[in-house]
């Protein structure tokens, strides 16, 4: 079984290998079929991995040690249990179906090879992020992914907003990650070790040990640690402040937003917070932080996706408000919750990126749902996943997202900590919103009069296999995923894996209430999500398809808030003015005053110009007269008798 | 004992005789053969070197490979060589960069092809000098005679401001030296007549002559490193050196220093390097986030490669004077990285220059579409710069912050800052040189890399690699050294 463990991640690097060093010489369709191929072993093995943890094999073990120094050994190694598993499982899922999606859509590009080369070094980082039994490893996936996200992004590298965005996206993600390491730092300096297994059990020792940051103020260090580590979290799940980077990292190619920026990469930070539940279900004060954070950005992300004319924009801010779903699932101590919905979410968000795709190629890469519609006669398959996906991202009783969803605002509703009435406010408006943006796009692209251009419209056509076939293999755990609910979330599917303190005991209420999947959705009728989400349907199909000028009516009575909202806040405008602008105006002054003026100006020339006036004024001495040089020695005789003879 | 063959003095002097060789070869109608005798004596160089890590007994941390001879018997001078933990991956280091250094300049450099390349040699087996003397006046020669083969290459074969930045290269470090020089008279005083480095280590001294001979060295060594605010010799001196020297310089001059903190100050002062850690520490960490907030504002390639070297090094004697083995380690585990990256980083712009003879960040851009595979190392070593995790990067950068948080959560916060500053002036360069659409008509001009070059490149690729992925081995030699060393400096002298 370990050589299956090595398996998951190394076949995925070594398709990375071959496609990205060898891609010229083997050439495009060995690179697409070597790459697959062993994306697809990795698949095989999760999931015989997955049936075996099922039985009850878990694994904890080293495959080398990286370091020893100090006290301290670090080691890389895998910890196989039933959130890791999981993650395998969903991972490698995900991974293939953009593996073969990406035939498709990117078949005539000039950098196929390189493509596939990222996407399966990308399978591997994310999987060494997923299995490790340490932080330091988490760290390497973690920073690993998003030097891929990075390269990705900026796959079209000549493309100005391309580059922009993935520098962007690696400096936002690295703001987060400096508070993520120093987390690590705080967490290695407390309990001596960086080993998952050996930190969570020394955890409740120091529970009660402050910590003075600021002189006067003393914090709880696990509240320090819990909030370092969740400002990582912050970084690479896209929460609000530090969410600016994903909308952005829409400049690659669909596929990857897929996989990266949807299904896998981003849902890392809420995956590392589940994984150290042990740790956060210490600090009430950072689960409150963590409630507040996700709070806002799932409401006023939604609100932004409600105003999107490009459909990738669109699912790109939903991926955002859904993030913070599961951030506040997180917050409410529901992370059975947070990584069903973290699940649920990988597909269906995956159909309707790979959907959009799909659409795009349809319309030669026109992105703009101004210049859609009437889209269905022409892709129907493309249609009907991507609305089978629209209602379970809407939360429609009976699919995927309506369980994982209905889950997690249940929570919030039944916890009790600080934070929890903002946060379930936001949830339960979000309902609403979601339907709305959701089928807002479906309602633009697919349905009413086409409004692109003749050309376009006489090559409207469906996608070739490879794209229609992952889309109509992802529809199926689209719907039939949160049929699962019962055991992952309620039951005791996580029971060895995410520890919930007696007093947050959110879960454990409303799995006392739940009644099989039949019984949450009957309940679901009497309740206010269902009954927003419908009012959310609705609402798009009058705006969108029944009265479509009433929208731009909206628009002009409205325009402060959608200007508000269409400039996102205007959080990257102040992002740039104050901390890009700022830094560099701070480096300029370092440089020119610093270093040019004071350190060089002043003192190294000031230096050397001072030696250079001493000597012109010493070498008037130097007159060559014998007289000159006599009296002076007569003088100094004189002088240095006086001295010493008094 | 297998040790009784002279090693030490067969990795010092076969260089230096080859390079010796290598001017004998005279002008320029005999470059090619002044190449080959540069390249076979370097790579010698480097199969004379590996008994040194084969035979290394990582259990001791007593000095191993000693030689001991009379030198000047009048005034207790020896030629006492010796290697430790601490000084053996230098020294490795310092042979492993020389036949790089050899062949980046086998096409590039034409005039005096015989001066340039002997001056390598005899410069890489000074510096081995450096690394293994354990006499404080063997040491001082061979400190001081480093100067001379730099000072050469930059003002000779340098750019159009080269006589500016060798006169400032070669007055900063040597009056920093002269200052360690009477601390070493003093030291011959105190221990009634002994140029003994260890025996310097066991001495009992004074807080006030600790203070004044740690500030002496101080002066030396932070020239050398360079710590802030004495390293605005480096930007000027790597603008104009060839791109060997900047090589040379970034790899091995700057590790002298490090060097010498742990071979001198800390072991010959350990109360003062006490009492002065905060100072040090605030010093490093002042060039940690000012130098890379100035490295973020360059427009010149080498000036930004060169700030950010000294914001590196700012992690080194961070790491040294934490005093504890996180830091120590953490910091020596820096400067072999850094001699790679830099090293790498200096040849990505070499590369870069010989080709447009230019070094403005602006002159360029679009350059990945036209040196797809020139883009794709530079990208590693950009990422190693900025300090992913895989890289050589990361390691050291992890170790010394691990180590920081334990003295201060704020010195561990502000050392922290260099993810993002790091990251932000390597990718922002990155971005305007390499990635957008073909920006002049001399980019689209553009070769990829030649198979020398590739060769180059893909060597230092895997070692930077290979210490991101596998450290264990490198800092396994240092361990008890640096033990030992810790032991040594807890105990007061006073």
């Amino acid at each position: 079984m370990q050589k299956l463990y090595l398996l998951v991640p190394l076949a995925p690097l070594l398709g990375a290998l071959i496609a990205g060093l060898m891609g010229r010489i083997i050439g495009p369709v060995w690179s697409h079929r070597i790459t697959i191929a062993l994306v697809f072993a990795s698949l095989l093995a999760s999931i015989v991995i997955f049936v075996d943890v099922l039985e009850g094999n878990t694994y904890n073990g080293t495959v080398y040690t990286w370091l020893v120094t100090g006290d301290a050994r670090f080691e890389v190694g895998f910890l196989i249990d039933q959130l890791s598993a999981t993650m395998m499982v969903v991972v490698s899922f995900v991974s293939l179906m953009v593996h073969i999606y990406t035939i498709g859509y990117m078949h005539d590009d000039p950098g196929y090879q390189r493509f596939f080369s990222y996407i399966s070094l990308f399978t591997f980082s994310m999987m060494m992020l997923v299995m490790s039994n340490n932080f330091l490893q988490l760290f390497f996936g973690w920073e690993a992914v998003g030097l891929v996200s990075y390269l990705l992004i900026g796959f079209w590298y000549t493309r100005p907003s391309a580059i922009y965005a993935n520098m962007k996206a690696f400096l936002v993600n690295r703001v987060g990650d400096f508070g993520f390491l120093l987390g690590i730092a705080m967490v290695l300096m407390y309990f001596g070790t960086l080993d998952y297994a050996a930190v969570f059990t020394q955890a409740p020792e120091i529970v009660n040990e402050q910590i003075e940051l600021i002189p006067g103020s003393s914090w709880l260090v696990i509240t320090v640690i819990c909030i370092l580590l969740f400002i990582g979290a912050m970084g690479k799940s896209a929460q609000f402040p530090l969410h600016v980077w994903l909308p952005d990292s829409m400049e690659g190619p669909t596929p990857i937003s897929a996989l990266i920026h949807a299904a896998t990469m981003v849902t890392a930070g809420i995956f590392m917070v589940a994984r150290m539940s042990p740790l956060f279900e210490l600090s009430e004060n950072a689960l409150s932080f963590i409630l507040i954070i996700g709070g806002i950005t799932t409401l006023f992300m939604a609100l932004v996706a409600v105003v999107q004319d490009d459909i990738k924009r669109v699912v790109a801010y939903s991926t955002l408000s859904q993030l913070g779903y599961m951030t506040v699932a997180l917050g409410a101590s529901a992370y059975s919750a947070a990584i069903f919905h973290l699940m649920t979410h990988a597909f269906f968000k995956a159909v309707l990126f790979l959907g959009a795709g799909s659409v795009i190629i349809a319309m030669h890469h026109e992105q703009s749902m101004q210049k859609m519609g009437g889209l269905k006669r022409y892709m129907p398959i493309t249609y009907g996943t991507m609305f089978i996906a629209a209602l379970a991202s809407a939360g429609v009783p009976g699919f995927s997202g309506f369980f994982s969803k209905d889950a997690i605002i249940e929570a919030v509703y039944f916890a009790n900590i600080p934070g929890v009435d903002f946060a379930y406010f936001c949830v339960l408006a979000t309902v609403f919103v979601t339907a709305l943006y959701t089928f807002r796009l479906i309602f633009m692209t697919f349905h009413g009069q086409p409004r692109m251009d003749t050309h376009t419209k006489e090559h409207l056509h469906e996608s070739p296999w490879v794209v229609t076939v992952p889309l109509m293999i992802l529809a199926i755990p689209t719907v039939a995923a949160g049929w699962f609910i019962g055991p992952i979330v309620f039951g005791d599917y996580f029971n060895n894996v995410i520890y919930v303190s007696p007093q947050h005991n959110a879960i454990e209420k409303l799995g006392a209430e739940f009644s099989g999947i039949g019984g949450m959705m009957v309940h679901a009728l009497s309740t206010a999500p269902f009954w927003l989400s419908t009012a959310g349907i609705f609402s798009a199909w009058f705006l969108y398809s029944a009265k479509t000028d009433l929208p731009g009516k909206i628009k002009t009575k409205l325009s402060i808030l959608f200007t508000l909202l269409d400039r996102k806040y205007y959080i990257d405008e102040f992002y740039s003015w104050f901390f890009a602008g700022g830094t560099r105006a701070l480096g300029t002054v370092l440089w020119k005053y610093g270093d040019v003026k004071i350190i060089d100006g002043f003192f190294v020339n000031g230096a050397a110009r001072v030696v250079a006036w001493t000597s012109t004024i010493v070498r008037q001495y130097q007159t060559g007269y014998i007289y000159h040089y006599a009296f002076t020695m007569i003088v100094g005789i004189f002088v240095v008798l006086t001295l010493w003879l008094y | 004992m297998s040790f009784e063959f002279p090693l030490l003095s067969l990795i010092i002097w076969l260089p230096i005789i080859f390079g010796i060789a290598v001017f004998a070869t005279g002008n320029d109608r005999n470059a090619q053969l002044a190449r080959s005798i540069a390249l076979t004596g370097s790579i010698l160089g480097i199969l004379v070197a590996i008994p040194l890590y084969t035979s290394f007994d990582s259990s001791l941390a007593t000095m191993q490979f000693v030689e001991n001879h009379v030198w000047f018997e009048r005034f207790n001078v020896n030629y006492h060589l010796g290697v430790d933990g601490i000084s053996m991956p230098l020294i490795l280091l310092n042979c492993f960069i020389t036949p790089l250094v050899i062949v980046a300049g086998w096409q590039v450099i034409k005039t005096r092809v015989s001066q340039y390349m002997g001056a390598f040699l005899v410069m890489s087996g000074i510096v081995n000098g450096v690394f293994s003397s354990l006499d404080a006046i063997l040491f001082y020669v061979f400190w001081e005679a480093s100067l001379i083969p730099m000072f050469l290459i930059i003002g000779i074969w340098g750019g159009p401001n080269r006589v500016y930045a060798a006169i400032k290269f070669f007055l900063y470090t040597l009056l920093g030296s002269l200052l360690m020089l009477i601390a070493f008279i003093y030291l011959y005083q105190t221990s009634g007549g002994s140029f003994s480095i260890q025996d310097y280590h066991q001495l009992a001294i004074p807080m006030t002559p600790q203070i004044l001979i740690f500030v002496a060295f101080l002066l030396a060594f932070a020239v050398k490193v360079p710590m802030w605010p004495v390293h605005t010799w480096l930007p000027d001196a790597h603008v104009e050196a060839p791109t060997g020297g900047s090589v040379v310089l970034a790899a091995i001059l700057l590790k002298l220093g490090g060097y010498g903190f742990l071979r001198f100050s800390m072991p010959i002062a350990p109360d003062a390097s006490h009492y002065l850690a905060d100072m040090m520490i605030l010093l490093s960490l002042v060039a940690v986030v000012y130098i890379g907030l100035i490295a973020l504002m360059q427009a010149d390639m080498k000036k930004l490669i060169a700030y950010s070297s000294v914001a590196h090094m700012g992690f080194v004697t961070l790491g040294f004077f934490l005093l504890n083995a996180y830091g120590i380690e953490g910091a020596m585990v820096q400067m072999i990285s850094h001699g790679f990256i830099s090293g790498a980083m200096f040849l990505c712009v070499g590369v870069l220059y010989d080709r447009l003879h230019s070094r403005q960040i602006a002159d360029y851009g679009g350059v990945v579409n036209k040196m797809p595979t020139f883009a794709a190392f530079f990208m590693l070593f950009a990422m190693a710069n900025a300090g992913l995790p895989g890289t050589s990067g990361f390691v050291g950068e992890f170790m010394v912050i691990m180590g920081t948080i334990k003295i201060n959560f704020w010195y561990a916060f502000l050392a922290a800052t260099t993810l993002i500053f790091g990251a932000a002036y390597t990718l922002w360069m990155y971005k305007r040189v390499i990635f957008g659409a073909v920006a002049s008509p001399a980019v689209e001009e553009l070769q990829d890399i030649s198979k020398r070059e590739f060769v180059l490149l893909a060597i230092l690729a895997i070692s930077v690699l290979w210490i991101g992925i596998y450290p264990f081995p490198l800092t396994e030699v240092m361990h008890a050294t640096v033990d030992q060393l810790l032991a040594h400096v807890s105990i007061s002298k006073l």
